[in-house]
């Protein structure tokens, strides 16, 4: 079987999620042997329209980005979204809260026309996603075991289950008995529930499970002291596109 | 007959974000000479309003996956002097420690990864594991180092979790800090390798001069990454507070990012401007490195920005050792951060890989903020590139057009632009 050829994009994003796939370090050495990397701005030069995978990472913000993201569909077989600005629309979306005139005259002022943009959103607000890795930024290895299975052409699992699961097992006392308030109710699993590992609490970065109880999770986040405002405040830093958070 | 020169790079590869160079050379005479920042616009301070105090530092993370502890850190400082949050010496000693780290990661991401494919003259470092295996696995190993005490000490290697306002969430151990120290000390040799791996194509890097205005932090007690005064090589120094009198943004038609100037048409900013302006304070091996290659204050060539890098991976090494001993000595102590919420406003700075940053918020009683400013060091450096191009491209006008265009794309990467970066944030 020839090497999948495989293609790196980038939209309005940090650039994060591909910094996770250089950051596989040696196992990055073993992932460009298993497959041809024939466009990676970010870390080379050249560029091929040939490929069969495109990992794609950051939201669209502006009409040309339809454009462009139009045309990486239809050279790819498989296109999947990189990371929670291409798969949620992430936190790109928290501008979308704002008037966009008055977005754009608050950064750019009397000159504000000159600069193209409207409410962010996530690929498959555009053209159909095949795959979606979440995470802000993403899970290396969870990155590394998608490649995996497209290469063993076997289609790769993220949980669809909440954070908590992930943080019982990893031990940790409960955020809420702690005195903080936390998404992991209703995000989805996959990261180890590594913020509340290291001290903090869930964010929500990975976006909701699927059929989240929004409505138990907001109940919960007022018995816990946060007004209307501050609950809308917690959905809306990750998945301010989904209806949950309108 | 009349000869045509027409070199367009739209999305220069190997760097951060997307810009493009355009030249136009006919009959000798360069007519076109621009560069473009084509990125799309994040709006950052749009998204901070009406955000928690303490979300600021999570969200203004995301400007930037390469500088995201610098970004983090920043924020963190601002804050803290929006409410007049005082800070324990622990914590100042890990977050300089975590700077260390980030500088690493980045110095070494960019020399290894970006730079060293232009020196051996192939697209990127796929080619480079088959035919100087040995090299890459050294770079590899110090990138992932630099990576494993970002985890350490901020609890992720992009984005982290552990520094927040008036503190950390959790420390690291005594035993941890001790493998840390050791591991540290055992990498020296890897830098000596690099940096001789470097010095034997330097000759690849091109001799151009041209007079710049450098600015950065500068302090009287260290080599300022963590914490100082603004300076300048033309002369004098700024309280952090009076940065609008040195950055002077302003907008240009080709580019969604803004640009700023000083006391010239442009000035630059990052890890030669700091060479330039703190030279005495490097460490003794980092002036070691700085020495083999020349590289002495002040230096107006901006291709050894990149070598500058390679001096403060030396310098990271050497004082994050300094800085490991002065915390075991003391003994990690399991401090919690204090906040009392109030109204204000702060502005802060940190050397980040790419030069000096600058964060500034005001909040309501609520600690909600109403107002955010970032300015960025890519942005700072916009116009400097520019001016460099301009002065560039008439000495090399000659040459062949591959070569223009190599040579225009390696002055661009000696910048290690963050593009993505620097079209989020400015306040006019």
């Amino acid at each position: 079987m020839d090497k999948p050829r495989v293609a790196f994009f980038d939209f309005a994003s940090c650039e994060g999620c591909q910094l996770q796939v250089i950051n596989l370090e040696e196992d990055l050495l073993q992932v460009v042997g298993a497959v041809e990397v024939v466009s990676f701005r970010e870390a080379m030069k050249g560029h091929s329209d040939d490929y069969d995978i495109a990992f794609v990472e950051g939201s669209i913000t502006r009409h040309s980005d339809e454009e462009r993201l139009e045309g990486i569909r239809r050279c790819a077989k498989v296109l999947v979204a990189l990371g929670s600005c291409a798969a949620l629309g992430g936190i790109n979306c928290l501008k979308n809260f704002h008037d966009q005139e008055y977005v754009k005259k608050l950064v750019y002022g009397d000159k504000a026309l000159l600069y193209e943009t409207y409410p962010a959103r996530p690929l498959k607000a555009v053209v159909p996603v095949d795959f979606e890795i979440p995470g802000c930024p993403i899970n290396r290895n969870e990155f590394a075991m998608v490649v995996k299975a497209f290469l063993l052409g076997k289609k790769p699992e993220i949980p669809n289950f909440p954070v908590c699961v992930e943080c019982k097992m990893a031990e940790n006392i409960c955020v809420f008995e702690k005195g903080m308030t936390c998404m992991g109710p209703v995000t989805r699993a996959g990261c180890g529930a590594c913020c509340v590992t290291e001290g903090s609490f869930c964010w929500g970065c990975r976006g909701l499970v699927d059929d989240p109880n929004a409505d138990s999770q907001r109940d919960v986040l007022a018995t816990h002291g946060l007004s209307v405002q501050d609950v809308l405040g917690k959905f809306r830093l990750y998945t301010g596109f989904s209806e949950v958070a309108k | 007959m009349s000869t045509e020169k027409i070199i367009k790079v739209n999305h220069v590869t190997r760097v951060e974000g997307h810009g493009n160079i355009h030249i136009k050379i006919r009959d000798g005479m360069v007519e076109e000479c621009q560069w473009q920042v084509v990125e799309a616009p994040r709006f950052f301070e749009a998204m901070l309003r009406g955000r928690k105090w303490y979300e600021l530092a999570h969200i203004t993370s995301r400007i930037c996956g390469i500088c995201s502890i610098g970004h983090t850190i920043t924020s963190l400082k601002a804050t803290e002097a929006a409410m007049g949050v005082a800070l324990s010496e622990q914590t100042e000693k890990f977050r300089r420690l975590l700077i260390h780290a980030e500088n690493l990661q980045s110095h070494i991401l960019h020399l290894g990864y970006l730079v060293l494919p232009d020196l051996l003259r192939v697209p990127s470092i796929i080619p480079l594991a088959s035919t100087h295996k040995d090299e890459v696995l050294l770079v590899v190993r110090l990138h992932r180092l630099a990576n494993e005490m970002s985890d350490l000490v901020g609890g992720r290697t992009t984005h982290p979790q552990r520094p927040v306002v008036g503190g950390f969430t959790k420390w690291p151990t005594t035993e941890e800090l001790e493998t840390l120290r050791q591991r540290l000390a055992d990498s020296v040799p890897d830098v000596e390798a690099v940096a001789s791996l470097i010095k034997s194509l330097a000759g690849e890097l091109p001799q151009f001069i041209r007079e710049t205005e450098y600015i950065g932090l500068t302090s009287a007690d260290e080599y300022a990454l963590y914490d100082g005064d603004i300076a300048s090589t033309d002369g004098g120094t700024w309280p952090v507070d009076n940065y609008k009198e040195i950055t002077n943004e302003y907008l240009v038609p080709h580019s969604t990012a803004k640009f700023t100037r000083h006391k010239r048409d442009s000035y630059m900013v990052g890890a030669l401007a700091r060479l330039n302006l703190n030279y005495d304070q490097l460490t003794p091996k980092a002036k070691q490195v700085a020495e083999t290659f020349g590289l002495r204050p002040i230096n107006c060539n901006p291709f050894m920005n990149n070598i500058a890098q390679l001096v403060e991976v030396a310098h990271s090494i050497e004082d994050s050792i300094r800085l490991i001993d002065d915390l075991l000595k003391n003994g990690i102590k399991d401090e919690k951060p204090s906040v009392s919420i109030r109204a204000g406003r702060g502005s802060a700075a940190v050397e980040v890989p790419r030069g000096i940053l600058f964060h500034e918020y005001e909040y309501n009683k609520d600690g909600e903020c109403v107002w955010a400013n970032c300015v960025i060091p890519t942005n700072q450096n916009h116009a400097n590139i520019q001016k460099d191009l301009e002065a560039l491209v008439p000495e090399i006008k000659d040459r062949p057009q591959e070569e223009i265009e190599l040579t225009a794309e390696m002055l661009v990467r000696a910048y290690d632009p963050c593009i993505s970066c620097s079209t989020h944030c400015i306040f006019l």
